[in-house]
């Protein structure tokens, strides 16, 4: 019965079949291969932007393959080694400077935490120039806030791992920052730590979630993200659907199959991807003490907290968000409605695809307020996350504040202010600029 | 009152916050120079690693330095005769908590700790400045002060080869009041080998990492050429 089964999918009626056929029959390897490289048919015109996608991708794929060969001598044990040192501070040091390469993975690993952010960044910008998010997309787009979600709590629960002061004193500022919810918040940062101070229970669980839990929880909505893209089809810098022209064959006249042509053309992409991130992990691993944090190079302890502690850069903008909350509302600490405010900021990405009410998805056929308004929201997302580098100052207070109001009414507003645009006529056929 | 108790519970942390405000000597000297990181490794195990460790350091690790396993045996190792073992402190912790008030740091990678966030490199500048600015302090229990670190617990290490400074309250600036063995030139040199060599420690393989990092730079290059040539012919139809 079997038999019968695979034989009707041979070909030419030979008894073998060649390996492929005989894969085929058994596994749809072929149809995939057609399906999401060489018939997936995508926009010609993709531009500078559209590398970072496939970016992300590489990233995610280093930060795997090096993350397998540093727990193979990581250690994740708060206890004090014979010379006072904490056991997973000098697993770390061993890999850097005893483990033959080590030094070289580990460098690559905590470069990637930041390219990663950077990549997933401007990734998301792309969206919001060319209206990615909009109808059909929403899915596509509600997978991708996912990943940022998960790659937020994935980079803080690998950030406590080197169990440095920075990596420490962090964790312990986030996760008290969960005792400010009403009722639940104190046995829910317990619940997180493990214990009632950042310990070894903690360390412990960060670990388990960094390298299993959120990794399986991110490959799967990656996975979700790229086969709801392909279900769609990609937008384009001009914001047209090309499925709305098809020729006599059914593909889209101005479309072309992935593979070959976006494969080598990521291939550039890549390289010029590793000038960059060799140029930063060769001569400036630290990335200026950004990357990696200079305090975090003292051992965590917990009886010494330092004088300032900065979150890493990736997270600087919405912890100055975070601290741009002051006031007491309803009776609830100011603390809580920072993290009301902290939560809100990254999850309201997730509402653009309804927020955007404009008859175009490309800024090149929206107006000037468009183009003013995101304008507007990068410039305070950067200021953002300068201030959240700094220590906290009556100034850098208001600033952040005023930020953090464009910042929200970038996306509240944005209801009314999208529809009221001056718009430009969208041309039938995709334009090569 | 209040506030003043409370200036005081918050010196130690005050004093290490304002340490930026200092400003800082430049470290004239360079990790590429072997004469001058092996006279540091002598200065280091000599007069720093009987109360502070390296235990993240392997004496082997010396030998990279050019010198010969039998040499970092004779002339570098007191305290350990395996040459695979750690630079740990003699001392113990408890014991150095009661002498100095706090354990002194461990400082294999004490170079890249004082770095700061914009300037990595702040940690050697700190450690020339810091190691050059001891003064003599009757107010202190160990008869020394710093003016980079105020009111630090470690006693100056160097003080025969430095000789003894005295703060002026006045101006504000440090003066030699007893000369030491060595010229104020020659001492600036011994604590520039000393910092470079601790600046060495921090990432033994920074040498070697710089220069890989130009051999994968220059694959890249190539590889970059010939990418954009596969590109160029592939999309050579597309208009």
């Amino acid at each position: 019965m079997a038999a019968g089964k695979i034989e009707k999918y041979k070909s030419d009626g030979s008894i073998g079949g060649n390996a492929l056929e005989w894969v085929d029959a058994r596994f749809p390897a072929t149809s995939l291969w057609k399906e999401h490289l060489s018939e997936y048919y995508a926009p010609k015109n993709f531009n500078f932007w559209y590398f970072f996608g496939s970016l992300a991708l590489l990233v995610l794929v280093i930060q795997i393959v090096t993350g397998i060969f540093l727990v193979m001598h990581y250690k994740p044990d708060a206890a004090l080694n014979a010379n006072g040192v904490p056991v997973a501070f000098a697993s770390v040091e061993y890999i850097m400077r005893d483990v033959p390469g080590g030094w070289l993975i580990r460098y690559m690993h905590s470069t990637g935490a930041s390219a990663f952010f950077i990549v997933v960044y401007l990734h998301m910008f792309r969206g919001l120039l060319y209206g990615s998010y909009r109808k059909p997309r929403e899915l596509t787009w509600l997978f991708g806030v996912g990943i940022f979600l998960v790659l937020m709590g994935e980079a803080f629960f690998g950030y406590l791992l080197p169990w440095g002061q920075m990596s420490f004193w962090g964790a312990q500022v986030i996760v008290n920052l969960f005792s400010a919810i009403p009722v639940i918040g104190n046995d829910l940062s317990i619940l997180i730590r493990g214990d009632f101070v950042v310990g070894d229970a903690t360390l412990n669980r960060f670990f388990s979630f960094h390298v299993i839990a959120f990794p399986l929880i991110l490959l799967g909505l990656v996975a979700a993200h790229i086969l709801a893209l392909h279900e769609t089809g990609s937008n384009n810098p001009d914001g047209i659907e090309i499925k709305g022209n098809k020729d006599e064959n059914g593909i889209p006249r101005d479309g072309i199959p992935f593979h070959p042509y976006y494969t080598v053309k990521d291939i550039v992409g890549v390289v010029v991807f590793l000038m960059v991130f060799s140029a930063i992990m060769f001569f400036a691993p630290e990335g200026g003490g950004y990357f990696l944090e200079t305090p975090n190079f003292y051992p965590a302890d917990p009886l010494k907290t330092p004088p300032h502690i900065a979150p890493v850069w990736y997270f600087t903008p919405y912890y100055s968000i975070l601290r741009a909350m002051v006031w007491n509302f309803f009776g609830l600490d100011a603390k809580f409605w920072g993290v009301v405010a902290m939560g809100a900021a990254v999850v309201i990405f997730a509402f653009l695809p309804w927020l955007d009410r404009s008859p175009v998805k490309s800024i090149r056929y929206r107006g000037p307020i468009y183009k003013t308004m995101l304008t507007i929201f990068v410039i305070c997302f950067f200021i953002l996350g300068y201030l959240g580098t700094l220590s906290p100052s009556p100034m850098g207070e208001l600033v952040s504040q005023v930020c953090t109001v464009f910042y929200f009414g970038f996306f509240l507003g944005m209801p009314w202010w999208s529809r009221m645009d001056k718009f430009k006529p969208v041309p039938e056929r995709l334009t090569m600029k | 009152m209040k506030k003043f108790l409370i200036t005081l519970l918050f010196a130690p942390i005050m004093a290490f916050a304002s340490a930026g405000n200092v400003h800082l000597d430049k470290w004239p000297g360079s990790v590429g120079d072997k004469a001058a990181l092996q006279n540091g490794a002598k200065l280091f195990v000599n007069y720093c690693l009987n109360c502070h460790g390296a235990s993240y350091m392997r004496y082997k690790t010396l030998t990279e330095l050019g010198l010969t396993e039998q040499q970092v045996k004779d002339n570098l190792m007191f305290t350990s005769d395996k040459i695979g073992g750690l630079m740990a402190v003699a001392a113990r912790s408890d014991e150095q908590k009661l002498w100095f008030g706090a354990t002194p740091p461990d400082l294999t990678i004490v170079a890249r700790a004082r770095g700061e966030a914009g300037n990595a490199g702040a940690g050697a500048d700190w450690l020339y400045t810091y190691l050059r600015s001891f003064y003599r302090d009757p107010n202190r229990p160990t008869g020394w002060n710093n003016v980079v670190f105020e009111n630090v617990g470690m006693p100056n290490p160097l003080w025969q080869m430095q000789g003894q400074q005295v703060l002026s309250p006045e101006s504000h600036k440090l003066a030699m009041a007893v000369p030491g063995e060595l010229s104020p030139a020659d001492f600036d040199k011994a604590v520039s080998d000393l910092v470079g060599f601790m600046v060495w420690m921090g990432e033994p393989q920074q040498e070697f990492r710089r220069t890989l990092g130009w051999f994968v730079l220059a694959f890249l290059a190539v590889l970059f050429v010939l990418a954009y040539a596969l590109k160029k012919n592939y999309w050579k139809d597309i208009h």
